[in-house]
């Protein structure tokens, strides 16, 4: 029925509706100030550095090379390592923030003794310089010296390089980017859980509901809106992390841990401009490929709801 | 082909300023303050410092403010940024050679020859600040160095070894090393520079090898993975590892952990450049005496042979505003007076650049080790990087995997080629 009588409606042009656009509270010259900062601070080096990512570039003179540099890119083994490692690195941060930061948030907003301290306690680390958070950790897992494997060895164990071992470096690096964001994440699902009506867990409980349930069917599906935000956030950043890599690694041993980012780093500090510009570029197309559509696809199911 | 010179304005720019400081004379008598920037270890910043205090006391009214900068990667890039913005500093000291290539000398920096002192500088360190143009932009700060093994020579004398000639007795010396239960070799990947010298240090053998490497390599023609004496460098540094003669925090060891190890005799050797004479000297005064220094040895015994380094250069970038005072700086650099200031600030490392400079006779062992090898005919050959202006920049993190068991040294090698043919093509190079 209420399809019969919109249909159309929404054919017609309400004729008494002024055009957006017209129905602002400042005249348009208002915004110049900002469109020109936004066109000189980033519109014009983001088609330049489209325009340098085509050029072999000394930043003293620059010879236009096509796509050579794309070309080079993809061709040497660690950059295309760093690719794969940045997907790694992007969604086991993303993953671990997911999972850590729901659980902790559900602890946080029940009723638990010490709660507002514990919070603190969660979110301190985001709070910490990432430099700082980086080489504390690097001191911390040093492969002889390092706290972790001394109380390890206490222990009887003998703790692997964390940060030496090719297999472990990426990983522990992780690690250690979820500990220092995890707390951001909690605090976006603490506002979600806290904004989830206490009806629906009364109802559930009426109905005789188990915790579990109610987790599974309530908190979960209505928290939907911060996972969303938490994974948006947290992948784009695990994708173009640099400081805490190369705080903690550089990128090492060899090239085993290198992400994009450092990997562009790398070629920037070379004198290769025009290279680390293309880079720059295909991290800039890889973070919208991924996004773009994640986005979409995880807010859709919002609207729908 | 496209080719802009987006430098040509800035360069008529810094001529017209040259012009005018040329032009208001002698006009001393106001206070002039040199900015000077140097690398931030602590020998290059106490030498320095001691220049510039020496050359201040000469020239009354001008101040020298020493700046320091990261060295490594971070360094040449700032270099490389700060030279193209023009805001370097009056005056500045970098590597020389291949790195020296790399900042394109002809367009940023002033040319040196004109200085009276001029001829007091060494042909062998001209030849490695020499731009495109033929012209020399560049004296020499500090001394020559040796690039081969550090060794400690109590436990030589502990366990009755001798300085090896040859690899095979070097790996014999190791074996007997680890069986005392010492670190053979110690690596300190912490610091990835340090890794390079198994490749680096090897070119005398090298050289040797293949007398046309060099040219051969920087028209494009020779490679590291098709050349088998270069390709020893990579193969030797795998060997070390898979023998297990490393020390066992040897990927996150830092550069001063290897010098101490060295010096206080928890490892038998220690790859590296003689500088680090300078750091044992702060790090571990009382062992300076225990410390030694032999090169990479080859196959052969009989062609036994040291990979030297040239000293960093002193350059004035074209953006100075106090030519005239640069310039005199820089001519009291090439003094044998400024030799010594140098000697008394952090040791010396090796021999001098400059004509009648000399070394005290009280020399620590690690340099009067390397001496002979200067003053033998044919015993010395200058690193790769002093003959060609190519060096790939990821040689630090290659080295380190082959090191450590990553990848195998033919793949390394083979990797390092790709590096350098970046290089080449970025210098612009004919034959890439």
């Amino acid at each position: 029925m209420t399809a019969e009588l919109s249909a159309p409606l929404a054919g017609v042009r309400p004729l008494n509706r002024a055009r957006p656009q017209l129905v602002t509270a400042y005249p348009s010259w208002f915004y110049l100030p900002a469109a020109l900062i936004y066109g000189v601070l980033f519109l014009f080096p983001t088609i330049a550095s489209l325009f340098f990512s085509l050029t072999r570039w000394t930043l003293f003179d620059w010879t236009f090379i096509g796509l050579g540099n794309f070309e080079q890119f993809f061709r040497e083994p660690f950059l295309f390592q760093g690719l794969v490692n940045t997907l790694i690195y992007g969604v086991v941060t993303s993953g671990a923030k997911v999972v850590l930061g729901l659980l902790l948030g559900l602890l946080l907003t029940s009723d638990i003794i010490g709660r507002g301290y514990l919070r603190a306690v969660v979110f301190f680390p985001v709070l910490v310089s990432t430099v700082g958070v980086g080489i504390t950790f690097t001191t911390m897992m040093h492969p002889t010296q390092g706290l972790l494997n001394e109380s390890l060895a206490l222990l009887g164990i003998k703790g692997p390089g964390w940060l030496t071992d090719p297999r472990f470096a990426l990983l522990s690096v992780a690690a250690v980017d979820v500990w220092k964001g995890v707390g951001l994440a909690t605090v976006i699902y603490m506002a979600g859980i806290v904004s989830i009506g206490s009806e629906y867990y009364e109802a559930a409980k009426i109905d005789g509901a188990t915790a579990w349930q109610r987790f599974w069917t309530i908190t979960l599906p209505l928290v939907k809106p911060a996972t969303v935000t938490v994974v948006t956030l947290s992948l784009i950043g695990g994708l173009r992390s640099f400081d805490l890599i190369w705080a903690m690694t550089k990128g090492g041993p060899g090239f085993t841990s290198d992400v994009i980012a450092s990997v562009i780093y790398k070629q920037y500090q070379a004198g290769f401009y025009g290279l680390s510009t293309a880079g720059n570029v295909v991290l800039f197309m890889m973070v919208a490929v991924i996004i773009v559509p994640l986005s979409w696809f995880l807010n859709r199911g919002e609207t729908d709801r | 082909m496209l080719n802009f010179k987006t430098g040509t304005l800035v360069s008529a720019i810094a001529g017209i300023l040259m012009g005018m400081t040329a032009a208001s004379g002698s006009a001393w008598a106001d206070d002039v303050t040199l900015s000077f920037l140097v690398d931030n270890a602590p020998s290059t910043v106490a030498t320095a410092e001691a220049l510039a205090a020496a050359f201040e006391a000469k020239n009354p009214g001008v101040n020298v403010e020493v700046e320091s900068r990261p060295g490594g990667g971070d360094g040449d890039n700032i270099i490389k940024t700060r030279l193209a913005t023009g805001e370097m500093t009056d005056v500045f000291m970098y590597n020389s050679g291949s790195l020296f290539q790399a900042i394109n000398p002809v367009q940023n920096l002033v040319p040196l020859d004109d200085l009276s002192n001029f001829g007091n500088v060494l042909d062998s360190f001209k030849s490695v600040v020499t731009g495109t143009d033929g012209k020399v932009y560049g004296v020499p700060f500090g001394t020559a160095m040796g690039g081969g093994i550090l060794y400690n020579k109590k436990i030589y004398a502990e366990l009755g070894l001798s300085v090896p000639k040859s690899w095979a007795e070097f790996m014999a010396n190791n074996e007997k090393v680890k069986a005392a239960g010492k670190a053979a070799v110690i690596q300190t990947f912490g610091d990835t520079w340090t890794s390079q010298l198994f490749v680096l240090g090897d070119f005398f053998n090298v050289q040797k090898a293949v007398p046309s490497f060099a040219a051969d390599y920087t028209a494009g023609k020779a490679k590291y993975a098709s050349t088998p004496a270069a390709m020893k460098g990579f193969e030797r540094q795998e060997e070390v590892f898979k023998a297990g003669y490393l020390n066992e925090d040897f990927a996150a060891a830092t550069f001063t952990d290897g010098v101490q190890k060295v010096a206080t005799g928890e490892g038998a050797h220690y790859p590296m450049l003689t500088f680090a004479v300078s750091n044992i000297k702060e790090l571990a005064p009382d062992n300076l005496g225990d410390v030694g220094f032999f090169a990479i040895p080859g196959d052969d015994a009989a062609s036994n042979g040291l990979t030297t380094w040239m000293p960093g250069g002193f350059y004035i970038p074209k953006t100075t505003k106090h030519l005239e005072e640069a310039k005199a700086f820089a001519n009291f650099i090439a003094t044998t007076e400024a030799c010594d200031v140098q000697t008394a600030a952090a040791g010396a490392a090796g021999p001098y650049l400059v004509k009648d400079c000399t070394l005290p006779s009280d020399v620590p062992p690690v340099v009067s080790d390397m001496l002979p090898y200067f003053q033998t005919e044919g015993a010395t050959a200058p690193a790769l990087e002093f003959l060609s202006p190519i060096k790939g920049p990821a040689l630090e993190q290659i080295t380190v995997e082959v090191g450590s068991g990553i990848r195998a040294a033919a793949d390394g090698a083979a990797l390092y080629d790709e590096d350098v043919k970046k290089q080449a093509q970025q210098l612009g190079l004919p034959g890439w």
